[in-house]
Order: structure tokens, then sequence, then C-alpha cells
């Protein structure tokens, strides 16, 4: 269930993509399908009732690997959003020289690039 | 262990820090500490091509055999291309040294270009998707950057659309990346093609192998997915222009989707017929769309489309020859189509366009363009002795040998329609007669001819690798049998 919502959230995402004009609505919708991704990778490591994934000194591994969440999505999901915050950041870059070129967010206004 | 492998990323990584900490004082720092950075790591990796060896980041020991730390995977793939990144890499710094004085800021260009070659080796490098797709960022993040390095009308746009493609293929890999972790509990690639060793693969893993197919397809700019190469490679400046068509398609798109095919799921029949119509059509498509244009650049860029498809068609076939050729073909594209963006890059310094109807007499105002321009055009085109004759040959041979015909007839065609528009280049900008106002045209400064005589050299020597026989070109061989070996093994 919670699996459709992600997919869901990426399919917006990529909706949005594909059909908006606006240049900003465009980055936003990318960063709308980036979350949906972080939440998918996140729900790989999700474990029903698990808890979080630090050992305490005494521990024993094998206890504590039945019972904590997968930290390694975890992990992936903070290097994906800081990479996620260059490209936004790349991107939003590009959309303001872009505005002061073109004086507009619109896509089909900027079309000097044809054939 | 070699502890060489990881200094392919570390270094570059690190001078693209440095180059604008040390020289914002001294100007001439930085193409000196760029040339010197480049020169480095393309020796280094001449010197590894004959090396291989699984490098452990960090010495993560690895308990009953299952792999926990980052992992750095040199073999005989990974070594070819390493050579095409570096000695690319390397001419185009020295051709920058001159033509980048144009724009404002040399030491975020060095930098840029830096970060560029640090995510490529990366990749080429990583043994784990997720350090893949870090990489594959890095390199993508200061390649849209290069793109847009100019700030124009087009540059900008060319670069916008470069970037929410690339973004949009880069969001395809991670949920690739997700859903193999998901299936198979490990993100390490030889740890993942054990685990689906020996099984069909389930339909969570064919979703996530088409995903991996249309996310590197599209860096890759494999025909369905080409839209933003026409425009990001031309806009580009033009020793940028040679990188990213010459190798950053390579690394980040065909190597990627090589190494995954073949050596992490296995190559099934079905995937490897999508890569070779992905890549047929891309040859025609891209060819047929190549031959009506006059902007220089842009004509380039529609045969670096049409070249990629020869190789993702060779790599599709699965059969020996089909692989070495289409590695062979790969390393012989980087040079000569990063050498041919040099070349229009030093028409458009001298004579400030790069429109074919404006240009003409070049051939007697820049000699050295002229020659170098002429080599590239006729390697891409197929003329022996260069490099491209002997590789589009094993192409077209392994066509035959694997009883497809029409595929071989349609690289021969192909290639003669690619000779086509490479004359008409050659007639327009260099043979005829001058169209005027091109009296205070000179020939490129030293440093540019330096690296175009280069990669001239190159595209010469490299068809003396066809000697050691056409179905194992030497250097080839070993990336060749890498891809061959089947999936990966644990070490």
């Amino acid at each position: 269930m919670i699996y459709a919502l992600c997919l869901m959230l990426i399919a917006v995402g990529l909706y949005g993509v594909v059909v908006k004009k606006n240049v900003v609505k465009i980055v936003i919708s990318l960063a709308i399908m980036e979350y949906g991704i972080n939440l998918l990778l996140i729900l790989v490591g999700y474990r029903a009732g698990g808890h979080a994934p630090i050992m305490e000194p005494g521990a024993s591994p094998a206890e504590f690997a039945a019972g904590a969440v997968d930290p390694l999505p975890q992990a992936l999901v903070l290097t994906s959003i800081v990479i996620g915050l260059g490209v936004l950041a790349m991107m939003v870059a590009i959309c303001i020289r872009l505005y002061e070129r073109y004086g507009t967010f619109d896509i089909t206004e900027m079309r000097r690039l044809r054939g | 262990m070699d502890n060489l492998t990881p200094m392919f990323v570390v270094i570059p990584l690190a001078a693209g820090f440095v180059i604008p900490m040390v020289s914002r004082r001294l100007r001439a720092a930085s193409d000196v500490f760029g040339v010197l950075v480049m020169s480095a790591l393309a020796v280094m990796a001449a010197a590894g091509a004959r090396r291989g060896g699984v490098y452990a980041v960090g010495d993560w020991v690895s308990p009953q055999g299952i792999p926990l730390g980052i992992e750095m995977r040199l073999d005989g793939l990974a070594a070819l291309l390493l050579i095409a990144v570096n000695a690319i890499g390397l001419a185009a710094v020295v051709f920058s040294v001159d033509y980048m004085r144009r724009y404002t800021s040399k030491l975020r260009y060095y930098s840029l270009f830096m970060f560029m070659v640090a995510g490529m080796n990366g990749v080429v490098l990583s043994g784990d998707f997720f350090n893949l797709f870090v990489f594959m960022e890095i390199a993508a993040i200061a390649s849209y950057a290069l793109v847009g390095f100019g700030c124009g009308h087009e540059e900008l746009e060319a670069s916008f659309k470069y970037l929410v493609l690339g973004s949009v293929a880069s969001a395809f890999i991670l949920i690739g990346v997700a859903i193999v972790y998901n299936m198979t509990g490990t993100l390490n690639m030889a740890h993942v093609a054990t685990r689906l060793a020996g099984q069909p693969l389930g339909r969570p893993m064919v979703l996530a192998l088409a995903l991996f197919l249309c996310g590197f397809g599209l860096k890759a700019a494999l025909v369905p997915f080409h839209a933003w190469l026409p425009d990001a490679h031309p806009s580009a400046p033009a020793p940028v222009s040679a990188m990213l068509s010459g190798v950053v398609i390579k690394a980040l798109g065909i190597y990627v989707m090589a190494r995954l095919l073949f050596n992490v799921f296995g190559a099934g029949a079905a995937a490897l017929a999508v890569l070779r119509g992905m890549g047929a059509l891309s040859m025609v498509a891209g060819v047929m769309l190549a031959i009506g244009q006059w902007d220089m650049k842009r004509l380039f860029a529609y045969h670096s489309i049409s070249q990629i498809g020869y190789v993702a068609l060779a790599l599709g076939l699965g059969t020996p020859l089909g692989i070495a050729g289409g590695l062979f073909h790969m390393l012989n594209h980087s040079i000569f189509k990063s050498l041919l963006f040099l070349t229009a890059g030093a028409v458009e310094y001298a004579t400030g366009t790069r429109d074919l109807k404006r240009l003409g007499g070049l051939r007697a105002r820049m000699p050295v363009t002229a020659g170098t321009s002429f080599v590239a055009s006729m390697s891409i085109a197929g003329i022996p002795p260069f490099n491209g004759f002997w590789s589009k040959l094993i192409i077209v041979l392994a066509c035959v040998q694997a009883g497809r015909h029409g595929l071989a007839l349609a690289a021969v065609a192909v290639s003669l329609l690619t000779l086509a528009s490479f004359l008409k280049v050659q007639r327009y900008a260099f043979f005829e007669a001058a169209k005027g106002g091109t009296e205070h045209v000179r020939e490129a400064p030293p440093l540019m001819a330096l690296a175009m005589v280069l990669l001239a050299l190159l595209c010469a020597g490299t068809s003396l690798l066809a000697l050691t026989g056409i179905a194992s070109p030497a250097l080839i061989d070993r990336a060749a049998q890498a891809l061959q070996a089947g999936v990966f093994g644990l070490p």
C-alpha cells in the first residue's frame, strides 16, 4: 500500500516534468520525484516494530540484527538527499539565468535550439 | 592490493578543490596545475593497463565472504575506459589552456573539469551500485555546469534540457538501485551477481534492468532518449564537447550498460535484443539527422549518436567478436570524436563561426587544423588505414558471423552516409575557396595545435592495435575478456 503511494508520488513528479511548461514547476516536479524515490528507499529498509540501528554496548550482534531496522538504505537516502540538493541548486541557478536572458519562465518560448 | 586504484578518483577530486585555492593569485598556475594533474592521471592509466584487482576502501574486511565495505574494481574493461577518459582529458586540458581565455572564469572551469574526470573515473572503478550512482551524479552535475558555462541563451537552454533529462535518468537509476537492494539485500555488484546467478530473473529484477537500460540509455543518448545530446554537446566550450562526446556518454552510459548486462545480470537474450535494437536505431537515425546539419559541432554531435549506436549494436550481438569490435570502436570513437570537436573549436576560435555555409578556404590558412580534421574525418568514416576502419570492419564481420546480414548491411550503409557528411564538412570548411572575410584568420595557438596533433597521432596509432589479429586487438582483448567472463564471482 505504502509502496503504491511512493510510486504515485514518483509518477506525479514524472507527469509534472513531462507536462508542465513553467521552468520552475518542472524543477519542483523533479524534486517531488526525488522525494518519492527517497521514501521508496527508506521503505526498503523498514521493518515493522523495528528499533533504531544503534548498537548498545554489550548487546549481542544476533539479537541486534534481528530487531533493528536496516541502516544501509538510510545512509543511501542521506547521500541521495545531498546529491538532490546539489542538482536542485544547479537547476535553480540555471532558472535564474534563463529568466535574466529570456525574461520568461515559459519553456515554450525558449526555442533557439531546433533541428 | 593495488594502492594506485583509488588515486584515479582522489587526485582529480582533490585537484578540483586545490586549483581554485592555489591559483587565485597566479593566473598561469591553474593551467600548469591542470595539465600536470591530467598528465599524471594519463600516465597512471597507461601504466595500469595490465594490472587488475579489487581495492577495499578503508580496508574493511569481508567476514564469511560477505562484502561490507566499498569496493573498487580494476579489470580489463575498467582499465580500457580509464585510458580513454584520462588520455582524452589530457588532450582537452592542453587545448583549454589557450581556448578557455575567452571565457571569464578559468579557475572554475578547471575545477569543474576535474570533478567531471573524478566522477567518470569513479564510475568506471566502482564495484557497487550506489557508489556508481554517486560518482555518476558528480560527473553529471559537473557536466551540466560545463554545458552552461558560456551563460548565453543557447548554452543555458541546452544545459537546462540536459539537466532535466539527466535528472530523470538518474531518478530511474536510483529506483533500479532500490529494487536491486530490496530483492538481493546487497549492493555489491559481485555479490548481486552471485545471488542472481543460476536462476531466471524475477519480475522485479526485470523491472530494475529495464529502468537501468532506460536510465543509462538516456545518459548514453541512444535513440529514443537522444533529444538532449545535439543541443548540449555543441553548446559547451569545445574541450568540454570533446569530453562529453568523447568519453562522458561512454563512461556513464555504454560502459555501465555493458557492465550490468554482461557481468551482473548475466546477458539475457531479450536484454541483448533491446540493446541491439536501440543501437541499430541510433546508428541509422543519428546519421540521417546529421547529414542535413550546417552547424559543424551540431553535425558532429549527431554523429556521436550514430557512432554510439555502432557500439551498442556490436555489444548487443553478444558474440566475442561483437564485444571486441564494440569496445574497440568505443575507444576509437572517443579519440576521433574528441579530435573533431577540438578542430571545430579551433575553427571557431580562429573565424568566430562554425556555420559551414560561411566558412571556406581554411586549408591554406590553418594547415594543422585542416590536416588533423581530415585525419579524424577519415577515421570516423572508416577509411583505412585509420582506426575507425578496423573497428567498423570487426563490427560488420561480427554481424555477418552472427547471421544478421541486415544489420551488417545497415552498418555499411551508415558508414557510407557518414563518409558523405564528412566530405561535406571537409569541402565547405577547408577545401572550397574562401568566401571572403577570412584574411585575418590564422592557425590556432601552438598548445591547441599540439592537442590536436596528439589526438591525430592516436587516431593512426590505435589502428596498430588491430595488428595482433582482427578478433582480439591488443588492449581490447583484456576488456573483452572481462565482459565475456560472465557474471562476477566473489573475490
